[in-house]
């Protein structure tokens, strides 16, 4: 049996309701499997909110804080700091940041980089 | 002594749908033994016999042969009441809920193909909420929604193109049968 002879069983409604089908699992993958993208981030320096930035673009900030600058790059969907004084360099090494909630802590400078966005895997951190 | 006996005289209806059941019941039994990467994803090819009950001798027939499907399947492979069998019991009786709407769309437009899909997604959508009530009570089983969703339209498909098929041919031979002979 040829293909033509099979799509020939295919009537009009058909093809809509595989369509519709289609646009569910379209709809169930966009609801179910984008929870860990983040869409913003949030800068923090001595505690207080720095900066509140998206993440549609490539840009650099510099964070004043007790010992000097903390360097923050942001690129589409991800964030890291690229550099910091800090003796350790703990937030540095964590290296990039792409999902919700993700946090990187430069303690010494007392700068903190979060990812926000829904689905996040934390509420709230202490510290 | 006068002897007591109780006669069943099975009617006409009553053999066919025990044929179609049979029928439904093999596919079945031969479907458990394809190896499934996911539990949950499977082809359901018993549900072609219920399409072609459903287009050929109506809802009632399709629902009978539906549940013995459902009901003697779980008995030969031990899943009777399993929660195997709570589930593709709620799915059955989810997609013979959803057929019984279908039948009524304009014939011309949407054929067993539609039916089958609509179905397929019947069946997923209460298995999904039967695991979440009762065996999974936790958000995580929607997780592999989307994959059950595209399952639904994969197979919904294919059972829909084999089920029209069939129909075509059983209609093809029936149309030679009344020929008259020359």
């Amino acid at each position: 049996m040829t293909l033509g002879a099979w799509l020939h069983l295919i009537r009009p409604g058909d093809v809509l309701v595989a369509l519709a089908g289609l646009g569910v699992c379209a709809q169930a993958v966009l609801l179910l499997w984008q929870g860990g993208a983040p869409d913003g981030v949030v800068v923090r320096a001595g505690g207080k909110v720095f900066a509140e930035l998206d993440l549609s673009r490539r840009r650099i900030v510099e964070v004043p804080g007790p010992l000097g600058l903390t360097r923050i790059e942001i690129e589409p969907g991800r964030a890291r700091v690229a550099a910091d004084p800090g003796p350790r360099q703990y937030c540095v090494r964590q290296g990039w940041l792409s999902r919700a909630g993700a946090v990187a802590i430069c303690a010494p400078n007392q700068v903190s980089l979060t990812l926000t966005g829904r689905g996040a895997d934390y509420d709230a951190l202490n510290y | 002594m006068t002897r007591s006996t109780i006669e069943l005289a099975p009617s006409v209806e009553d053999h066919r749908i025990a044929r179609h059941a049979a029928a439904a019941i093999v596919l079945t039994v031969a479907e458990a033994a394809i190896p499934l990467p996911l539990p949950g994803v499977k082809p359901g090819l018993a549900n072609i016999v219920t399409l072609i009950v459903l287009a050929r001798w109506g809802w009632r027939e399709a629902v009978w042969v539906a549940l013995l499907r459902v009901f003697a399947g779980s008995l030969l492979l031990g899943q009777f009441l399993a929660p195997g069998f709570f589930l593709s019991l709620s799915g059955a009786i989810a997609s013979l809920v959803v057929l019984g709407l279908a039948v009524h769309l304009p014939r011309r437009w949407f054929g067993p193909v539609s039916h089958s899909i609509l179905a397929a997604f019947a069946h997923i959508g209460a298995q999904l909420v039967v695991a979440r009530l009762w065996l999974v009570p936790h958000d995580g089983v929607f997780y592999l929604t989307p994959v059950f969703a595209a399952a639904a339209v994969v197979f919904g498909l294919v059972n829909g193109l084999v089920a029209a098929r069939l129909l075509a041919e059983l209609a093809a031979a029936e149309r030679a049968a009344a020929l008259p002979r020359a």
